[in-house]
């Protein structure tokens, strides 16, 4: 059996509409609902959807930053929402999607990179000094810029201040909430590589979660595709690609634009198959409430929500 | 959105309840009674305390809180200790007269106010922006009362085009039309005084306002179909930019019916801010109680008309 | 039939300049731009944040408050540029319209849908008076949105980001434009919304037959869109061409840079290409020589020319400098670091704790 760094046990995350007279809760958002998905150490999960798919809410319920409706979440064996208070901001870390409002615009970037290590590291001044630009200095950054405040850098750079607040106490996990959405495509290069080094260097394993696909496909061994709360396919990052089966999956791959100039007639023509497909025998794939079915293994390692046959309903 | 103004008005409710829970305790805590003043001070302690139960003034608090209520909502305030008529009568003309003052004020404040503050934000930077925030960084600075003297110096002394104290004519009577014009002519310089501190806010406010509209994407969208500069400010601009001090109306209005103290002991104008530093001064602490009801009770009033005009104006919040 | 000239192009853009001011100086974050549009066709523009394409665009409208423009822009054989601010009042909205990026932002808060898409039919006199609410309505299925009526009635905050920007392209649309600006229209959407919204921009050029300008920095939508493409690099076009021929033989250093920093399927997981340095500043920018040059400086000096041209080396292909003749990649990380120290400077421990 593998080993997991992370599993995430049938995650719900259940958000009360108010409304009425008397501003009574009348219903949930069903945010994620039933999520479960496990991360062997050391490598990267590409988590993918469209806004409103819950993928963001289920990774701030990792992080802690969402209460949990129900499930389990486990961390290198530790038991995170068991209502005792687990204590792993240490060892899970965060990268933000917007280089520009995630750090703290009136702190310098030695205390924003300097304030983990400070929370968990008794250092003296000389000693935080030099990992902090050891630190600095591992993302590529000179010395030079650690006394000057984030508005004097560009979104590429900032993102990299970023990562190396993240990486400062030496992680197990870290989540990267959409890390390349708002950069530049060279620049975006830029951080993804720094990443990819990061991840080999130091042995993490990473939830990545991300609305595009080429950049998933370029970072991640397994996918996992989300939609109304609900994983709809879930397997290995080319199988997912060169195999889709969930109609989901195929309409989401067949909208990604191709830089192939002499694929684009066929490209269309693809498209325009699957969104009649799409529109024809969408309705099958979801069940009373309009969500997803459970997921069914239907090879090894290719899970897909399809919808349950007549004899084999679960 | 008439289910979210009713629900708004729901919500005041309790408020008012709190204030007056509020208001009735500190009341209690206040030396003298509803005999105070009345009764011979040499009548024997028996005596009195026959009167006091008579009045229901040994009931324990909640019978005397539910009396207090009734009474008031059948227009009983009680009677002023010091001018020995009912609290009723004392405020009555006082009432008048300061929401003729803040009536005044507030359209000055708005009549004056905006213009400025939509000339400054649209030219900002300009020459006229400056002149115009100018005078705000000085209302600002300016304390009303200094003002407030200063305008009766010079208007009122020096030049004498106005009156220096009084609402009215006395020597008028009541309903003729010179009356109504001696009302207005004894308003201009005591509304003139706090309209002119009082609409720097709003100038500051509508100014940020157009500046940060202006730079909106919607903005530029209704230039792109090709409307005309006038038209992109009163359409898209304007509308926009006065949320913020449409919101503040009810609150302005509520602060100038309480606040114009200063001026009214200036002008000597006969107004509820001056009775109720009379009322402190001479402990008619039955008249401060039911001042600081009222005034509390305008506060509430005065969020409340916030919350339905931004409702009125703004279609996000009907929402919810 | 129209006896036109042939040569003659729908929009003609030649030499346009706008700078804005920095500190008393005006520099130029567009410098010298030249294309042509021609009826049915569409022209990418491409470039990174910083580039000058969405100052290009505003330049067509006319919709920069504070800066300097100049050059020609003809449309339909006159000069807009020199248009009084009451004929271009005319023009935008009505020839000439225009979808923005951000459609979360882009509607007005306080007015009804349906009312905003009747403003520009008043202000063009579209349509009877009487007609214009029926054609609004009208004009919002065409963009495909279903209960066009109650969408209609409702106000921005109540729809979703892919409905507001059928929306934008509702009034974009309305008065029949015979030039489309589309300034990143599909950047802040989802990536099957993007896919149903370029299928409506392309729906629209052949049913209207107008000129488009797509302005981007998505690669894939280029090639999935567009009939020409010019790459913009610190306000200048760097490289133009039609749209088969860029991507298969792309010549300058930073169009080659820019497609090679794409993560594609054949180098999964592989390093991807970094254009060292970073995008100079606009006011601390040598314009003088090869605007690239310091992002390649492997490239030996005196490959580049002074004070590059947009050449045609090939039928219709346009390229800048004459650098590219000699430009291979390069993927150390070293000019980075040098640019970013130089940025920062040595380090002060002046700081205080």
């Amino acid at each position: 059996m593998t080993e997991y760094l992370l599993e995430i046990n049938d995650l719900k995350v259940y958000y009360p509409i108010k409304g009425g007279f008397f501003n009574t809760t009348k219903d949930y958002v069903r945010a994620v609902d039933g999520v479960t998905i496990n991360i062997p150490k050391g490598k990267t999960y590409g988590l993918v959807g469209e806004s409103g798919s819950g993928k963001t809410t289920t990774g701030k319920a990792v992080m802690g930053l969402n209460k949990v409706t129900d499930g389990d979440i486990y961390f290198d064996g530790k038991h995170l929402n068991s209502g005792k208070k687990v204590d792993v901001s240490r060892e899970v870390q965060m990268i933000f999607q917007d280089p520009y409002s995630s750090l703290n615009p009136r702190k310098r970037v030695f205390d924003i990179v300097a304030e983990p290590l400070r929370n968990y590291e008794k250092l003296s001044k000389d000693e935080l000094i030099k990992e902090v630009i050891r630190l600095i200095t591992r993302v590529g950054l000179p010395p030079g810029s650690l006394y000057k405040y984030p508005h004097e850098f560009s979104g590429g750079q900032r993102q990299r201040i970023g990562v190396a607040r993240a990486i400062a106490l030496n992680p197990k996990l870290i989540i990267a909430d959409e890390p390349v959405s708002a950069l530049d495509v060279s620049v975006q290069a830029q951080v993804l590589n720094f990443l990819q080094e990061i991840q080999e260097d130091m042995d993490l394993t990473m939830l990545f979660i991300a609305h595009d696909l080429g950049v998933v496909r370029h970072m991640c061994e397994w996918i996992g595709i989300m939609y109304h709360g609900r994983l709809v396919e879930e397997g290995p990052a080319e199988v997912i690609f060169k195999d889709p089966q969930h109609i989901y999956t195929k309409k989401l791959i067949a909208a990604i634009p191709d830089v192939n100039v002499d694929n684009i007639e066929a490209n269309l023509r693809k498209r325009r198959e699957v969104q009649e497909e799409f529109d024809n025998h969408f309705h099958e794939y979801l069940d009373e409430d309009g969500k997803p079915f459970p997921l069914v293994k239907i090879s090894e390692n290719h899970s897909v929500a399809l919808p349950p046959t007549e004899g084999g309903k679960q | 959105m008439i289910k979210f103004i009713i629900r708004r008005i729901l919500i005041s409710v309790p408020q008012i309840f709190l204030l007056s829970l509020l208001i009735f305790y500190l009341a209690s805590l206040m030396p003298g009674d509803a005999l105070s003043g009345v009764l011979d001070p040499n009548i024997p302690a028996e005596a009195l305390e026959k009167q006091r139960e008579a009045m229901g003034l040994n009931n324990p608090w909640y019978i005397q809180y539910r009396d207090w209520v009734v009474n008031m909502l059948q227009g009983d305030f009680g009677r002023s200790y010091f001018q020995q008529q009912p609290v009723l009568d004392v405020i009555g003309d006082r009432l008048m007269n300061t929401i003729w003052l803040s009536l005044f004020s507030t359209i000055l404040i708005y009549l004056i106010g905006i213009p400025l503050g939509m000339l400054s934000g649209r030219y900002n930077d300009s020459l006229l922006d400056n002149v115009i925030t100018g005078y705000t960084y000085l209302g600002f600075a300016t304390p009303s009362f200094m003002f407030g003297l200063l305008m009766v110096l010079v208007f009122g002394f020096n030049l004498a085009w106005f009156p220096t104290s009084g609402s009215v004519d006395p020597k008028l009577d009541p309903w003729t039309i010179e009356y109504f014009f001696s009302k207005v002519y004894h308003l201009i310089l005591p509304s003139l005084s706090i309209a002119l501190i009082g609409l720097v806010g709003t100038v500051q406010y509508l100014r940020g306002g157009i500046i940060e509209t202006k730079q909106k994407d919607y903005v530029t969208l209704a230039r792109a179909k090709g409307l005309s500069e006038g038209k992109v400010y009163s359409r898209h601009i304007f509308r926009n930019a006065i949320i913020p001090i449409a919101a503040f109306f009810g609150y302005e209005i509520a602060g100038l019916l309480g606040g114009s103290i200063f001026i009214e002991m200036i002008y000597a104008y006969p107004g509820m801010g001056r009775l109720f530093l009379e009322s402190i001064s001479t402990r008619d602490f039955s008249v401060a109680n039911v001042l600081m009801l009222f005034y509390g009770f305008l506060t509430i009033v005065g969020t409340l008309l916030s919350d339905i005009i931004l409702s009125i104006i703004d279609p996000r919040i009907r929402i919810k | 039939m129209n006896k036109m000239n042939e040569q003659e192009h729908l929009l003609s853009v030649n030499h346009l300049t706008t700078s804005f001011k920095i500190n008393g100086e005006y520099y130029p974050a567009v410098d010298d731009v030249s294309f042509n549009i021609n009826k049915n066709e569409v022209l990418a523009l491409v470039g990174e944040s910083g580039s000058g394409k969405s100052a290009t665009a505003f330049s067509l409208m006319k919709l920069h408050r504070h800066a300097r423009v100049e050059g020609e822009v003809f449309f339909e054989g006159k000069d807009i540029l020199k248009s009084s601010e009451k004929d271009m009042n005319k023009i935008r909205g009505g020839d000439f319209s225009m979808v923005f990026q951000d459609p979360m932002t882009a509607l007005n808060p306080l007015m009804r849908i349906k009312d905003q898409i009747i403003e520009t039919l008043t202000i063009h006199n579209t349509k009877e008076k009487n007609e214009r609410e029926a054609y609004a309505i009208e004009l919002l299925k065409r963009v495909g949105i279903a209960r066009a009526e109650q969408v209609g009635e409702a106000y921005p905050h109540e729809l979703s980001g892919g409905m507001r920007q059928r929306v934008v392209i509702a009034i974009a649309i309305a008065n029949k434009p015979k030039l489309l600006i589309a300034d990143e229209p599909t950047t802040a959407l989802d990536v099957t919304i993007q896919a149903q919204i370029l299928d409506l921009i392309r729906e629209l050029k052949d049913d209207l037959g107008s000129g488009v300008l797509l302005i981007t920095h998505d690669l894939g939508v280029v090639a999935e869109m567009a009939d020409k493409v010019a790459v913009m690099y610190a306000g200048q076009i760097v490289e133009m061409a039609p749209v088969q021929e860029l991507f298969k033989n792309p010549l300058h250093p930073y169009t080659r840079s820019l497609l090679n920093s794409l993560p594609s399927e054949d180098m999964l997981g592989g390093q991807l290409h970094v254009i060292q340095g970073v995008v100079p500043a606009l006011d601390k920018m040598d314009r003088t020589g090869c605007r690239f040059a310091p992002r390649i400086p492997w490239i030996d000096e005196n490959a580049h020319e002074h004070n590059p041209q947009l050449r045609e080396v090939e039928d219709g292909h346009y390229v800048r400098c004459t650098c590219y003749k000699n430009f291979y990649l390069n993927s150390s990380t070293e000019t980075t670091q040098e640019v970013e120290a130089e940025q920062f400077g040595a380090l002060h421990q002046g700081g205080n704790e």
